[in-house]
């Protein structure tokens, strides 16, 4: 779930980095992992503290996957796309959830459940296709095991 | 009092995504176990994998399911009792039997966040010869091994190390690309979560080779369990004094911080992997100068894959020549080969360079998972071309593989069955250099996007023949134009599905 964001608390996570603009990276990954996604007012506070102007804090935040701008749901299911996966049908799991969850890959479901995102190879090859959700990643995922496991999660876990 | 039985159950992704906490924790609740984690063995179609010490020995069940527990409990799996699931003694199995392993013996035979374990299984024993010897006994050692940059590049180590430590300055680094982006590969991730103390060995002989204090382990963010693996390494690492400041009592000090990337592929190039380290977008440099005289923020850098780091140590504990011994022609050691995609046994081969691309994948990896006729494979990542089955007796070597327009790259090997479409892959590998280009030169950021488009136009046979024309030409621009392998290198999966496929984009 979101966390209202808190200028004090941003200052906190700001000096765990001592405002190392060589830490920008670092930094950001310990945003999203507290808010879930860099909101613009993050991006003021970073710039302001590590003597950055916005346009090069924006400038990073826009060039990695990783940091989403917007909220995401409550839970990521990121669903590989790259070529292993492509080659044990994930093309085809990729519909299936698509249909299954009503909405085009990247999105999130209406009642802000699921995000469901590409990911350009999670390492699991050897047992593709690969999907992973929230930070677990799951192996050799058929259609069904992967209602399986949104019904797991979607049961409020 | 009956003694506990040892059983391992590996803590590695492959493994884990397929229930392996599960198998650890209902075993971990009988009261004659003693479940050790270790990492993986590279058989990733038998995992989880678990092994039972009976006698000694250590005895293979898989791929076990929670749920196969209590049957393999009343078959008297931990006495060895026969069951459906056991595959016999580890080392008998041919798959892992008729390997050549160097960089990866230790994988999944220890408990890789155990100092001692490592060390009893010849750990370390790299770094003290090292510092004993002096640094130029050890960039002697690395040139006469032949060793090769195994992150896809193939440069040759001790040339780059050489650099390094004749390069001016105080201040020197070792950066460890650890951006695994490769579809199709996972051997950096097998050797980081199975044996991290063998990276990190390996990095701290680098720096003291060329005179560095300090090293950085750039980690792709998709690697959540292999973070958590190298956090605790290095804290073990560090507590028995291998690690930080005057490492077993020597004027020899080294630590190393892990970074994480954050889901750009492009950044596992090795100058926008420097520019990420330094907090920015991770857009390419121009090179000269190399990383080797200006790397991280402007010091002299070495920047080597995970795996080039890793077999350091035994090079070193064993002597250069051992490991030249291996090998063909200027491809000299060992290679890790990943079988992935449509594989009936995929996992990690790690085998001397020379054998044909055919013995690794109907040999270790029994045809395609589908059995259905294999139709292409792509080799080397998605910058790496695809070849068809006249090409499976090629061996697998950095310059036969040159010969017949393809790289060996990272070792990655993708088998696609015969209901792939070619056309939708060459497509594909437009697209993906579109998203992910860095945009600093213009052949990649815009070549793709009209790679796409060219091939969507040709897929809906408008003007097929020029639009095919159309597509070399901008191939040849983006080969000749681009800044770094990503536009210069998406051609040759597209170029390579348009030459042997040739039917899949006329319809």
């Amino acid at each position: 779930m979101a966390i209202k964001y808190d200028a004090t608390i941003a200052t906190e996570i700001i000096n765990q980095f001592e405002a190392a603009p060589e830490m920008l990276v670092q930094l950001l990954h310990a945003f999203v992992q507290r808010y879930g996604y860099i909101c613009e007012e993050a991006i003021r506070q970073i710039a302001a503290e590590l003597n950055l102007s916005r346009a090069d804090v924006h400038g990073v935040v826009s060039f990695y996957h990783d940091f989403r701008t917007t909220p995401p749901g409550e839970h990521i299911v990121k669903i590989c796309q790259a070529e292993s996966c492509q080659a044990m049908g994930s093309r085809d799991l990729t519909a299936h959830a698509e249909k299954k969850l009503g909405v085009d890959l990247p999105g999130t479901t209406s009642d802000g459940k699921v995000s469901l995102e590409p990911v350009y190879c999670l390492g699991n090859c050897a047992c593709s296709p690969a999907v992973m959700i929230d930070q677990k990643v799951y192996g050799r995922v058929s259609n069904a095991k992967l209602d399986d496991l949104l019904a797991q999660y979607g049961d409020g876990q | 009092m009956i003694q506990a039985v040892t059983v391992y159950v590996p803590r590695e992704t492959a493994a884990v995504s397929l229930g392996a906490h599960d198998v650890a924790g209902k075993l971990s609740a009988l009261d004659n176990v003693n479940v050790v984690r270790n990492g993986s063995r590279g058989m990733s179609w038998l995992e989880p994998l678990v092994e039972v010490v009976v006698d000694g020995r250590r005895i293979a069940y898989g791929p076990v399911a929670v749920e196969d527990i209590d049957g393999l409990l009343a078959a008297g799996f931990l006495e060895g009792g026969e069951h459906d699931l056991k595959v016999g003694p580890v080392e008998d199995i041919p798959y892992f039997r008729n390997q050549e392993r160097w960089t990866f013996r230790r994988c999944g035979l220890i408990d890789p966040l155990s100092v001692d374990d490592y060390r009893a299984h010849g750990g370390f024993a790299g770094l003290a010869k090292a510092l004993a010897e002096g640094p130029a006994h050890v960039r002697e050692q690395v040139n006469m091994s032949g060793l090769r940059g195994r992150g896809g590049a193939g440069f040759p180590t001790g040339i780059k190390w050489q650099t390094v430590a004749d390069a001016k300055g105080e201040q020197k680094y070792i950066a460890c690309n650890a951006d695994e982006g490769d579809s199709g590969t996972f051997s950096d991730r097998i050797l980081m979560e199975s044996d991290p103390l063998t990276l990190i060995e390996g990095m701290i002989i680098a720096g003291f080779a060329v005179g560095a204090d300090k090293g950085y382990i750039y980690l792709r963010s998709e690697y959540p369990l292999t973070h958590r693996v190298l956090g605790k390494a290095l804290t073990a690492a560090r507590e028995s004094g291998w690690l930080g400041e005057n490492i077993q009592g020597t004027e020899f000090s080294f630590d190393i911080d892990v970074h994480l990337g954050a889901g750009s592929y492009v950044c596992g190039e090795e100058t926008a992997m420097l520019e990420s380290l330094e907090g920015k977008a991770g857009l390419i440099r121009y090179k000269p100068p190399l990383p080797a005289i200006e790397g991280l923020f402007g010091k002299p850098t070495v920047v080597n894959n995970v795996v080039t780091l890793g077999s350091v140590p035994d090079i070193i504990a064993l002597g250069g020549d051992a490991y030249a011994n291996l090998g063909v022609g200027r491809s000299k050691g060992t290679l890790a080969f990943q079988l992935a995609g449509n594989i009936k046994r995929g996992g990690l081969v790690e085998k001397a360079f020379g054998l044909t691309l055919r013995e690794l994948i109907e040999d270790f990896g029994g045809g395609t998972a589908s059995g259905r006729d294999i139709r292409a494979v792509q080799i080397g990542g998605p910058l790496g071309a695809y070849f068809a089955e006249q090409h499976l007796d090629t061996p697998l070597d950095y310059e036969a593989f040159a010969k017949v327009g393809g790289m060996i790259g990272h070792g990655g090997v993708v088998v696609f069955d015969d209901t792939v479409d070619m056309a939708e892959q060459a497509r594909f590998a437009m697209e993906f250099c579109a998203i992910e280009s860095c945009g600093k030169c213009t052949p990649c950021r815009i070549g793709s996007v009209r790679g796409v488009e060219v091939i969507d136009r040709i897929l809906a046979n408008e003007d097929r023949e020029n639009n095919l024309n159309l597509l070399n030409e901008l191939c040849d621009t983006m080969i000749d134009g681009s800044l770094c392998a990503m536009g210069g290198m998406t051609p040759f999966p597209v170029r390579s599905a348009v030459k042997y496929f040739p039917e899949d984009f006329k319809r």
